[in-house]
């Protein structure tokens, strides 16, 4: 096992309840009517290309990517579309979505393998692989979204050393990453190696907190067991501290290389993809299967019985809820997503998506008292942030719209993990302002850009 | 049915809060609070409950009344004000003066910026330079230190002088460093809360380990003393004292730990920290060795709280992935 | 001690004096001609640098004035929100088009009460914010979220967030309709209307686009796009934008015909004598009537927005 590394500056250790962390992933029975959302990246939502009254089969292209930061929409099961409408996602926003009535039984399209046999023979090259990741539609599942293929783009000039697989799952609670690992191991490592070809770079680190030690040893077990097959991949242990798995962080923990300002990850040679993106990666290009499923965490403290879940896409989070035990009395907080970089939701009716990583219930206690008091310039936001700022300043000076002072002062910058806030004794809503600061900083910039 | 909280991530926090924070350092000077009761009897506890309740009377009634809001009474720092504040008085002050420097420490010291937070001046010090300078005499006539076993639970102190006071006064050579060890322990004259070094040092580990305060601030001031105070002695120990004599007598450790520490009124990060503990360190040294009082412990961090908007301003952290100058 | 007195005396003088002359020679140097016009054309304007006018200030503007009288001979296309530019064109020696004054609407209804809350919110006071993660308490998503970003931009104190209603109101004596707020807004809830003859005006005090269906679930008041305002208006004043009626204040003769006809109040008249007995059927918005009307600005049939009478 290599020595643990981890990211030199900031960063907090919240109390990490990996409660599901020994449930094996079950396979979640879909509902009647599955509703697809249309927009499940970040970026452009896809175009529907079904009508109503149309019968689409399991992994059908029902929705193309409009622009090139969007990805592909596939129908999660066979069925007939009973409508294209708006539904109400998590935020309570209507989004354009399919209705798809589902059939029992499964018919998935043509050409697609629906074994379960380990395929370790690569038999496409590095752009047909892109190509294919674009095609399934696959995206960074830890929760931002980002559409993969465009990651995998090294642009003219650049050139991708590593592949860094983002194994950290550093956001409390969160063991959807954790479990693949364990099940699906061979596969996982096939999808690493998919990712190297695709890069064209012979060096693949998975990157892992030490709080998933099982994790680590069977990598390395299976690592060395298949020398030849895995040559190239290394696992790399790395303090369980968050936010271990921000991207800029993970990189400086791996390779000791710092992301420049203001620039990608791929100017320090790496790209970084997500566990579950990876095995994505394995399916579809071996199997030519779309991303149409995932793996969601469903916890608490107070959830009766913490799993994970195999979702297809579309299936309301309400019934994933009545799977874990039912929604627990005295919840405040439903979450989608880790409790660190998660989103509230208004709904529990929302469908799961692309980017639904776990489905956090808690209740007032969970989530701390949260009087605000004064500042009292402790500077406790400023040692945890891993990216150097000085939340309190930021804070104070989005609050005032003095929008000049955020942008020399780097607000650009902020990765939005939270750390401020959850270490800040006076519990100030350091980061509601930072993003605040942040869009307005942002707009400005793009204005000026633009002149 | 309970409706879902929205908020903007994270949406768990750490169990840290100010009032925690407060009552911590609060817990810490209780070792020395208790050392001077020993040596100073009725007197220091009366002048420390005055001292506290006063403070946080004030502070109620400005929020109460003047501002019109939150009452934020029981955060502890009002209390921690009045507790620092009484530590350092002589401790047979007259009770009315205590009460007066509460009420300037709170009113003008703290709560005149805003309150909690927004004070550029450490209210404690600002308090006790107050009635320094217009109580002269009784901010300057210590009593000495008896056991109470000794003298009594409520007798007259004698009083006496400092021995910060005997070297203004009679140069190195009138004090006695005999008795250092009684001095470490807390039998000298003084304010109360700074005689006995052991149980301030008790309070300090425990605030450093508590991660309460940051040892930066403290060390930076100790080794400046130590190191400013060394030269001059090794220059002309005739009429310089060890630095170690420095580092005990006087106000140094309490305000090094406690005051200096303040995270209001200091700068935040490593290096602006170092600046500050030295700026004080030179300055307490200059009034001791040169100036017209025996202490300047509480002068220097006031004249460095000063400075703490601009050290702040001049020291940032690295920001991730600028690299310097910042390109364009 | 005569003598210390003299000596600090002269050299006190003597240094005031140099500095008098060096002073003077400075002020002289980098005096900037300034056409007096602008001052006084700056006095017309209310002062309050609002930028309602498009220019950084009262007086950037009170420059641009003088500049294209002086170019063109007229200030049209100049004007200040909230003052009769008539004054500033008399003292330019010009004639100013007529003035119009304008006044910012709030055009939503969603209280507490018409869109009681499903979910609470914790978090920075910053509509801009809130608004990126969540539809509102209500639920509607293009409904006002009433944490007041219009309130702290206003310049003229006009705005405040009424306690009961939770959204903001219009002080109709502070308001001078420069429309800060209106740009503010991150939902465009607010709009800067005409404030029409007598203060009457008739708006959609509501701006979801939604299909009726999904308006009704969380709203009690907004507007569904039945169109019986539509059809009802002889004046041909109302539009559909989407699945919501909006009046064209240019066309608008403040008839009041279409608030009769609303059948979910969505449409407010704003001071308009008292209503008449024989008030119309419809009555299905009449439980949902803000609490605490205020008396005298009586209008028809919806509830009152607690807006000062002010009659011309």
């Amino acid at each position: 096992m290599n020595p643990i590394k981890t990211f030199p500056k900031g960063g907090v250790h919240p109390e990490e309840n990996k409660l599901s962390a020994n449930q094996p992933i079950q396979d979640f029975p879909m509902s009647k009517q599955i509703i697809v959302p249309l927009g499940q990246c970040l970026g452009a939502p896809a175009d529907c290309i079904v009508n109503k009254g149309d019968r689409v089969l399991t992994g059908q292209l029902i929705g193309t990517a409009k622009g090139f930061v969007s990805a592909n929409v596939h129908s999660p099961a066979t069925g007939t579309v009973a409508k294209v409408d708006v539904v109400m996602d998590h935020t309570g926003y209507y989004k354009p979505a399919v209705f798809i009535d589902r059939e029992e039984q499964d018919e998935w399209v043509e050409g697609v393998i629906q074994t379960d046999e380990l395929l370790t023979e690569i038999k496409l090259d590095s752009k047909q692989i892109i190509d294919r990741v674009k095609d399934c539609g696959i995206v960074g599942m830890g929760g931002a979204t980002f559409p993969t293929h465009v990651k995998l783009m090294v642009p003219e000039g650049k050139k991708a050393e590593y592949i860094i697989i983002n194994a950290a799952e550093c956001e409390p609670y969160l063991t959807c990453d954790f479990r693949l690992l364990l099940e699906k191991t061979q596969e996982f490592l096939m999808g690493v190696k998919i990712l190297m070809k695709a890069v064209n770079t012979d060096k693949g680190i998975i990157g892992i907190e030490a709080n998933k030690m099982e994790a680590i040893e069977l990598l390395d077990k299976t690592i060395n067991a298949h020398r030849d097959l895995y040559k190239g991949i290394e696992v790399q242990p790395l303090k369980t501290k968050y936010p271990q798995g921000g991207e800029k962080q993970l990189i400086k923990a791996v390779t000791g290389r710092e992301v420049p300002s203001g620039k990608l990850p791929i100017e320090t040679g790496c790209v970084v993809v997500n566990v579950a993106s990876t095995y994505a990666i394995y399916e579809a290009v071996q199997k030519n299967k779309p991303l149409i499923e995932r793996i969601v965490t469903v916890t608490g403290k107070s959830v009766k019985k913490p799993c994970n879940l195999r979702v297809r896409f579309g299936t309301p989070a309400n019934l994933l809820i009545e799977a874990a035990g039912g929604l627990p009395e005295n919840i405040t907080d439903v979450i989608n997503g880790g409790p660190m970089m998660g989103k509230s939701v208004s709904v529990t009716d929302f469908p799961c998506m692309k980017g639904t990583s776990g489905i956090l219930l808690m209740t007032l206690d969970e989530a701390q008292d949260r009087r605000q008091t004064n500042c009292i310039r402790c500077g406790r936001c400023a040692k945890a942030c891993p990216m150097g700022l000085q939340p309190f300043l930021l804070h104070k000076i989005a609050k005032q719209n003095n929008f000049d002072e955020t942008e020399t002062n780097h607000i650009m910058d902020c990765i939005e993990c939270g750390s401020c806030e959850f270490t800040c004794p006076a519990n100030i809503p350091l980061l509601d302002y930072i993003r605040y600061g942040k869009a307005k900083t942002g707009a400005i910039i793009r204005a000026r850009n633009q002149k | 049915m309970n409706k879902y909280t929205i908020s903007g991530s994270p949406h768990v926090h750490s169990t840290e809060n100010t009032q925690k924070i407060m009552y911590r350092v609060l817990l810490a000077l209780v070792p020395a609070l208790l050392v001077a009761i020993y040596y100073f009897g009725w007197y220091a506890l009366r002048l420390t409950l005055v001292s506290v309740a006063a403070c946080m009377l004030t502070e109620w009634l400005i929020q109460k009344f003047l501002i019109k809001g939150p009452l934020t009474i029981n955060d502890g720092s009002a209390a921690l004000t009045g507790l620092l504040l009484a530590f350092n008085v002589p401790a047979n002050l007259p009770i009315w003066m205590a009460i007066v420097g509460s009420i300037v420490a709170i009113g003008v010291g703290k709560m005149a910026f805003g309150g909690l937070g927004k004070n550029p001046f450490n209210p404690a010090l600002v308090g006790r330079v107050f009635m320094l300078v217009s109580f002269p005499t009784a901010m300057t006539t210590w009593p000495q230190a008896a056991p109470i076993f000794k003298a009594g639970f409520f007798t007259d102190a004698v009083t006496g002088p400092t021995p910060l006071g005997l070297l203004k006064e009679g140069g190195a050579a009138s004090l006695d460093h005999a008795q250092f060890i009684d001095m470490v322990l807390g039998n000298r004259g003084g304010a109360f809360g700074e005689v006995c070094a052991i149980a301030l040092l008790l309070g300090a580990i425990y605030l450093i380990a508590r991660k309460v305060i940051d040892i930066a601030t403290p060390l930076s001031i100790l080794l400046t003393v130590f190191v400013f105070t060394g030269i001059f002695w090794l220059i002309n120990p005739a009429t310089f004292i060890a630095p170690w004599y420095h580092i005990v007598y006087g106000g140094l450790l309490l305000g090094a730990f406690f005051m200096a520490t303040d995270m209001v009124t200091t700068p935040m990060t490593l290096q602006g920290k170092l600046l500050f503990g030295f700026g004080v360190g030179v300055i307490t040294v200059v009034i001791r060795l040169w100036g017209a009082y025996p202490e300047g412990v509480s002068f220097a961090i006031l004249i460095m709280n000063a400075f703490t908007p601009l050290i702040n301003k001049a020291f940032k952290p690295k920001v991730f992935g600028v690299v310097k100058p910042a390109k364009n | 001690m005569s003598n210390t007195l003299f000596i600090s005396l002269a050299v006190l003088g003597i240094l005031g004096g140099i500095l008098a002359v060096i002073l003077y020679f400075v002020a002289q140097k980098f005096k900037v001609e300034e056409n007096p016009l602008i001052d006084e054309a700056e006095a017309c304007l209310p002062g309050a640098n609002c930028g309602g006018c498009g220019f950084a200030g009262c007086r950037a503007l009170a420059e641009a004035c003088v500049k294209q009288a002086a170019e063109k001979g007229n200030i049209d296309g100049l004007s200040c929100p909230g003052t009769d530019m008539g004054k500033v064109a008399a003292v330019l020696g010009l004639t100013a088009a007529a003035f119009e004054p304008k006044i910012a609407v709030v055009r939503c209804n969603g209280s507490c009460q018409n869109s009681p809350s499903k979910v609470h919110y914790e978090g920075a006071d910053i509509c801009a914010f809130a608004t990126t993660l969540y539809a509102g308490e209500g639920g509607c998503s293009k409904g006002c979220l009433g944490l007041g970003d219009c309130v702290k931009k206003c310049n003229f104190d006009a705005l405040h967030i009424d306690k009961e209603t939770g959204l903001p109101v219009v002080d109709s004596d502070k308001c001078v309709g420069c429309g800060v707020c209106a740009k503010t807004c991150p939902r465009g809830i607010i709009e800067v209307r005409p404030r029409g003859k007598k203060d009457r005006r008739v708006f959609v005090c509501c701006v979801n686009t939604d299909k009726g269906a999904l308006v009704t679930k969380n709203c009690s008041v907004g507007c569904i796009g039945c169109q019986k305002c539509l059809k009802e208006c002889p004046f041909e004043a109302i539009e559909m934008r989407g699945n919501l009626a909006y009046i064209d204040p240019a066309k608008c003769k403040a008839c009041g015909k279409c608030v009769k006809v609303c059948p979910r109040g969505s449409i407010h008249a704003i001071n308009f004598p008292a209503p008449k007995p024989e008030t119309p059927a419809l009555q299905g918005a009449e439980p949902v009537v803000k609490p605490q009307p205020k008396p005298e600005p009586v209008e028809v049939k919806t509830e009152v927005k607690p807006e000062n009478t002010v009659t011309a």
